[in-house]
């Protein structure tokens, strides 16, 4: 075969792929932008000093804000990642750092990377027949708990991988020096792994923070100030479900604003989580 | 391969008689250092020329620090070791020498019983750390490994900083005051050649200084809680020839203060820096001896063939 012909065949391939690669791309960054775009439009008119400090309004009415709903997202999530992190820290350290090799290790792991990629409405619904249904009432302590659910495989195999990163010079050196495990992992392991474990954790909480069905059948939602945890809790998400499904203007208004509000604190999470990860020392 | 040719007693060179008188100009050739020179101690020679012959060449050493016999080690089923006996010379530098996979870094790792993390690896025999052996149940690795430092081979500061890598094995050991501590970490910097690169740099990040100082760094650490023994696990293989050099100096001083055994797959290193040396091949010891006595006339075909850089 005449090489030049060759030569042409594979540069054309190369365009025709290449150029189909870079618009594929440019669409996942247009539809990115379009979404991103029209949530900060029409969002941006419900941002006031009202949004932040007040009730939402009765139907009908203008003003109000969404200051319970706040109130109630940050509780649930921090409640949330309080009963998260310490269990997916354990489990993780386990897997990485007794499991080697076994059994019990081998089905943790798989069952983890089952219950990362669950449906959150299955979780919601679990705690629903599990907490909401023995206990008779909605409860915030219950949508905390369905949301800790999904934090806990992610925190786990985070940290799994994160620890198992650690070359193990670094835990023989330690031990080297005559230092117990449990010293080892507190004084030197945790902290090589200290980035990646946050960034893991910060991620959690970033995705946790924008769920709606776990939320449905659990916290539900409340028109009023919180009340601690064993009552219905507002929130961000089913707030921004139920005024968008309303046919009010102004509930539309304030669920675009919920939107917003939701989308730019993922972004802020998500920003935060790679600076961290990028100035780790390592 | 000729396991049985560990034991066998030495024969005698006839170049020996020649060795002694030739002691005095090694002395005055020594390179002056300017750092300050730890640990001096009479017997403290500087770098011995490539050729001399010992004047014995005895298989056994004169005050045996750690005695191995008939160390057997296993990989789960598969053996590692074979009936490993040797001594390491209390306040000398022993270099273990022996193609990739022989063994060598098996060996060192059961004198601070490192195989103990691991599931599946065990060993067998005696090891005796000055007639106590180490390997029985009774004793402590924890305590062990207060008495027996390592170095590995990539450098492996900690995540926190230069002042607190150092004081991370003062710290393990109890309640130091304030300012003993400093004292202590200064002075393990000194020792490993280190405080005048970083004495204004100690509250940075380990990790931020260069590989050989990293290195020394963690000599710096392995020092400063005083170990008797010191074990280097190919510590050189991973820098420059420059940082090499210095820790093959700081490997010098150590002579006399500590006992110091280094596995090396430099032969010129092994031939610089100790005062005895091993060759292992398949597990096996196949011949220990003076340094000397080893690179300029060695008993073993296998080993001679392997400095010589005809295998391996």
């Amino acid at each position: 075969m005449p090489n030049h012909i060759d030569t042409r065949r594979r540069v054309l391939t190369n365009r025709l792929v290449m150029g189909i690669s870079t618009l594929s791309a440019m669409l996942g960054l247009a539809m990115l932008a379009w979404i991103l775009g029209d949530v900060a439009l029409k969002g941006i008119h419900a941002i006031n000093w009202d949004f932040f400090t007040k009730l939402p309004p009765p139907p009908g009415e203008t003003g109000g804000g969404l200051a319970n709903a706040m109130l109630g997202t940050l509780l649930l999530t921090a409640t949330a990642a309080l009963i998260a992190v310490p269990f997916g820290v354990m489990a993780g350290t386990f897997l990485a750092e007794f499991g080697h090799g076994g059994r019990v290790a081998a089905v943790v792991r798989y069952v983890s990377d089952i219950l990362v990629s669950a449906p959150s409405i299955v979780v919601g619904m679990c705690v629903y027949l599990l907490v909401v249904v023995p206990s008779g009432h909605f409860s915030g302590w219950a949508g905390a708990l369905s949301l800790a659910v999904i934090m806990i495989p992610v925190v786990t195999r985070t940290t799994d991988e994160m620890l198992r990163l650690v070359p193990t010079e670094m835990r023989e050196a330690t031990l080297a020096l005559g230092a117990p495990y449990w010293r080892m992992m507190l004084g030197v392991i945790y902290r090589a792994a200290a980035a990646g474990m946050t960034t893991g954790i910060l991620l959690a909480v970033a995705r946790v923070s924008g769920e709606t069905a776990p939320l449905l059948f659990t916290a539900l939602n409340s028109p009023y100030w919180l009340d601690g945890l064993n009552g219905p809790v507002a929130n961000l998400t089913v707030t921004l479900f139920n005024y968008a499904m309303s046919p009010y203007d102004e509930w539309h208004t304030l669920a675009w604003g919920a939107a917003l509000l939701i989308t730019v604190s993922v972004l802020v999470l998500t920003g935060f989580s790679r600076i961290i990860l990028g100035t780790r020392i390592r | 391969m000729a396991p049985d040719s560990t034991n066998n007693p030495s024969q005698n060179n006839p170049k020996d008689a020649s060795s002694g008188e030739s002691q005095a100009t090694v002395e005055q050739t020594s390179p002056t250092r300017d750092t300050p020179v730890i640990g001096i101690s009479p017997h403290k020679k500087m770098r011995k020329p490539y050729l001399e012959p010992s004047p014995t060449a005895s298989s056994r050493v004169e005050k045996a620090k750690v005695s191995v016999r008939g160390l057997n080690f296993f990989y789960g089923d598969k053996q590692a070791l074979t009936d490993n006996t040797l001594d390491i010379a209390h306040g000398k530098v022993t270099a273990f020498i022996g193609p990739s996979g022989c063994g060598k870094s098996t060996h060192i790792r059961s004198y601070n019983r490192m195989y103990d993390l691991y599931k599946g690896q065990r060993a067998e025999g005696e090891i005796l750390l000055d007639g106590v052996n180490i390997l029985s149940p009774g004793v402590s690795s924890l305590e062990l490994r207060h008495r027996i430092g390592m170095i590995f081979q990539r450098p492996t500061p900690f995540p926190m900083t230069v002042f607190d890598n150092v004081a991370y094995g003062l710290r393990l050991r109890g309640r130091i005051p304030r300012s003993d501590l400093a004292g202590r970490v200064e002075e393990a910097l000194k020792g490993a050649a280190l405080w005048n690169e970083v004495k204004d740099d100690l509250h940075k990040p380990g990790a931020h200084l260069s590989g050989g100082q990293q290195q020394r760094l963690c000599i710096a650490r392995a020092i400063a809680v005083e170990p008797e023994v010191i074990l280097m696990d190919e510590p050189c293989s991973a820098l420059d020839p420059i940082a090499t050099g210095k820790i093959e100096e700081l490997i010098d001083e150590f002579r006399g203060r500590y006992t110091v055994v280094i596995v090396t797959h430099n032969m010129q290193q092994a031939a610089r820096v100790s005062d005895y040396t091993a060759f292992f091949f398949m597990g096996r010891v196949i011949e220990f001896g003076e340094t000397e006595e080893i690179f300029t006339n060695p008993r073993e075909e296998q080993t001679e063939a392997y400095i010589t850089g005809r295998f391996g």
